[in-house]
């Protein structure tokens, strides 16, 4: 019964019913309430199912029910409005349930390992009977990797972003800044096999008799590929939120246009191109698939990235998780925790700061 | 002043060389000034602009730095290429169709057509799966939410997606493997009369599970893009509907959905993207067998980056040849489906500026 038709019914107005019914919030309880009993009653009369099928029959039957009685009391756009909300609501509960799972596997089963000796031993000499062993040379790979690829892509991709903001113009900026997005979705492995084809294949041969080298090295270089499109594009958007009238302020006092940029432009900003590396640095850091393809992964501590395999701890994870020894799983666990804990520092700390970022409010 | 004219004699005295855009330079033809001596006073003080100077140099670089962006794009083409065609020479059987992979042998026998086809298959099933409930949450987060939830709950998605996907993939095979394989066991007890839910096991490392992880890992990237879009829609929209006495549904539905309607059709297409490239998570979680088959609860399932990962350590000069093909068909296809989507996002100017 809709609202229209309701009012066509000799309805006489009276303070009552000038307003639409609302649909009390005990009404709506107890839908919920009858929809679970029935999809229990449902479930383990028939013995099809557990719990699961019961919350999911429960929601399908209190969606069934909150139409139809939603329907009777506020007439049917009402309801379908209500529907729709619980949809939405139940969206949000669904997609938290794998964070929280995922969060809690991390740290019941990562605690396991976390001792002294994790951090402090490298995999070498460790046989599959052994429970010792430690991610030291993967940490060390990491940080190495994953340094010497922010020190190679941040110059290049804050150059990219002040050509495409302060001197590009025309068809090859706006062809840039296209491919700059498009190289954002280039899949890692990709990067990865993109190394390994030019890098290790092609170029290292030369520096090391003619045979190719993994390297952690070549790593970086893969990173570098991932972290540039990301640095450039939120260097990009920050550089065009600094106010005009601060270039046309420094260009009127006769700076030229580097040294505005350097100076003035860069400066102001800065918080806003630190957040976006800090991004793109977790980022890179979580990545396994182009270090599976060209780091070699050693089992050794090695500090040098330029010769021989090196470790990561993205790596590492991948590799004990495909290991037999009944010790393997353990390792993966701590070294996740240890990575997600990197990762996530970053990623908190850069937010925190693009809050205290005045330029992007 | 002496001998040198002051440069507001000039008429051009504002267009002084201070930007490299400006065509015309420094009072040209007019002041004596260099700068070896620099005249005394006025505007004269301004350097030339030179062709070899810091601001030529600092311009050259940052060009460079932009253009090496098509330039990685192309010698990844290149690369990828120049590898790839020895091995699909050396292939003994239709790389685009044979359905086995034995690029090691002495006879190097390989094609591409159930990777392509595992790729492709997990990818929709996770965006059919990841799609509704994006959109669902990027809804919550701008128009349903009040701010004080709105604001924690978008941070906990972008940590989602900060996740790296090699945690993903050891969650997947080690816990949610458990309750997926009961789910399977449950589908094909009731729904094993539809084929993709038949066969008799065993089931769990499959295409459902790895399509539910990368359902997960896709989750972020559609949500965010989805509700910057949904922001945007211009509140005199809104108000106009709700002012016609629309519920708060009917609002959604006749002014936020289409005016995002692009954006959300971007922002799925990077979720395909990203779907079709996830490497280690689905190299954990599928169960790796080369066979065409739309079952998707039986142990099976195969993709091109899964396989590249998981081949790589026994490949041979052929064998990384022939990963390095798969690549690049990978790469191919990514490079179109994100380009489509930036085509997309790119025709919407307002748009352009917030879609990261």
């Amino acid at each position: 019964m809709s609202l229209l038709e309701r009012e066509s019914s000799d309805v006489v107005m009276t303070p009552d019913n000038i307003r639409t019914k609302r649909m009390s919030v005990v009404v709506n309880l107890g839908i919920a309430v009858a929809a679970l009993a029935i999809a229990a009653a449902v479930v383990y009369g028939f013995g099809i199912g557990n719990y699961v099928l019961v919350v999911v029959l429960g929601v399908v039957f209190y969606l069934a029910g909150l139409q139809i009685v939603a329907g009777r009391i506020e007439g049917n756009r009402a309801a379908r409005d209500r529907m729709v909300k619980a949809l939405i609501y139940a969206a949000c509960v669904l997609a938290i349930l794998p964070l929280a799972s995922v969060v809690w596997t991390l740290v019941s089963k990562g605690v396991g390992r976390l001792d002294g000796d994790f951090f402090g031993s490298s995999m070498n000499n460790i046989g599959a009977r052994d429970p010792e062993g430690g991610a030291y040379h993967a940490i060390i790979g990491t940080l190495e990797q994953v340094g010497i690829a922010t020190l190679m892509a941040v110059p290049l991709g804050v150059l990219g972003a002040i050509y495409l903001v302060e001197y590009g113009r025309g068809k090859f900026a706006t062809t840039v800044r296209f491919f700059v997005d498009v190289m954002t979705g280039i899949p890692s492995i990709v990067a990865g096999l993109f190394i390994l084809s030019f890098w290790v294949l092609i170029v290292s041969p030369w520096f090391n008799n003619g045979t190719p080298r993994f390297s952690g090295f070549a790593a970086s270089l893969a990173l570098t590929v991932l972290m540039l499109p990301t640095i450039v594009r939120s260097t990009e958007e920050m550089l065009r939120l600094v106010p005009g009238p601060l270039r046309e302020g420094a260009y009127a006092l006769g700076v030229p246009q580097w040294k505005t940029i350097v100076k003035v432009v860069i400066p102001t900003a800065l918080p806003g191109i630190v957040t976006g590396v800090m991004l793109a640095v977790a980022r890179a850091a979580g990545e396994t698939a182009p270090v599976l393809l060209v780091a070699g992964g050693a089992a050794s501590i090695n500090f040098d990235p330029f010769a021989g395999g090196q470790q990561s701890l993205s790596l590492f994870v991948y590799q004990q998780a495909g290991d037999a020894s009944r010790y393997a799983p353990a390792r993966a666990w701590t070294a996740a925790l240890t990575l997600v804990a990197i990762v996530l520092v970053l990623t908190v700390a850069a937010k925190l700061l693009a809050r205290r970022n005045s330029l992007s409010k | 002043m002496g001998d040198n004219p002051s440069r507001s004699e000039n008429a051009s005295a504002g267009d002084l060389g201070v930007t490299a855009r400006h065509a015309r330079g420094a009072g040209t033809g007019v002041s004596p000034s260099s700068f070896e001596e620099p005249p005394f006073g006025g505007g004269g003080a301004l350097p030339k602009k030179t062709r070899f100077g810091m601001e030529a140099g600092f311009r050259g670089l940052s060009v460079a730095a932009g253009a090496m962006v098509l330039v990685i794009i192309v010698a990844i083409a290149v690369f990828l290429i120049s590898k790839a065609v020895p091995a699909i020479r050396a292939d003994n059987e239709n790389f685009l169709t044979f359905n086995q992979w034995f690029p090691n042998e002495t006879e190097p026998r390989f094609g591409i057509a159930v990777l392509a086809f595992g790729t492709v298959l997990t990818s929709i099933i996770a965006l059919l799966v990841a799609v509704p409930i994006a959109l669902g949450i990027a809804l919550f987060l701008s128009h349903y939410a009040p701010k004080r939830l709105a604001t924690p709950l978008g941070f906990i998605i972008d940590l989602l997606a900060a996740v790296p996907s090699v945690v993903f993939g050891l969650w997947g095979r080690d816990v949610f493997l458990e309750p997926v394989r009961n789910f399977s066991a449950w589908l094909n007890e009731y729904f094993g009369w539809i084929p993709i839910f038949g066969g008799d096991g065993p089931f769990g490392r499959s295409v459902l599970l790895g399509s539910l992880v990368l359902a997960i890992m896709v989750l972020p990237i559609v949500t965010s893009l989805s509700r910057e879009v949904f922001l945007q829609t211009p509140t005199m929209n809104e108000e106009a509907a709700l002012a016609l006495g629309a519920t708060k549904w009917e609002m959604v539905r006749t002014s936020v959905i289409p005016y995002g309607k692009p954006g959300v059709i971007a922002a799925v297409m990077l979720g395909l993207g990203r779907a079709l490239g996830e490497t280690i998570a689905l190299a954990l979680t599928l169960g790796i067998v080369f066979n065409i088959s739309f079952n998707v609860i039986e142990n099976g399932g195969n993709s091109i980056a899964a396989n590249i990962a998981n081949a790589f350590g026994e490949a041979n000069e052929t064998g990384r040849g022939a990963l390095i093909a798969s690549g690049l068909v990978l790469f191919a296809i990514t490079l179109v489906v994100n380009m489509a989507a930036r085509a997309i996002i790119y025709r919407r100017r307002e748009f352009r500026d917030s879609a990261a």
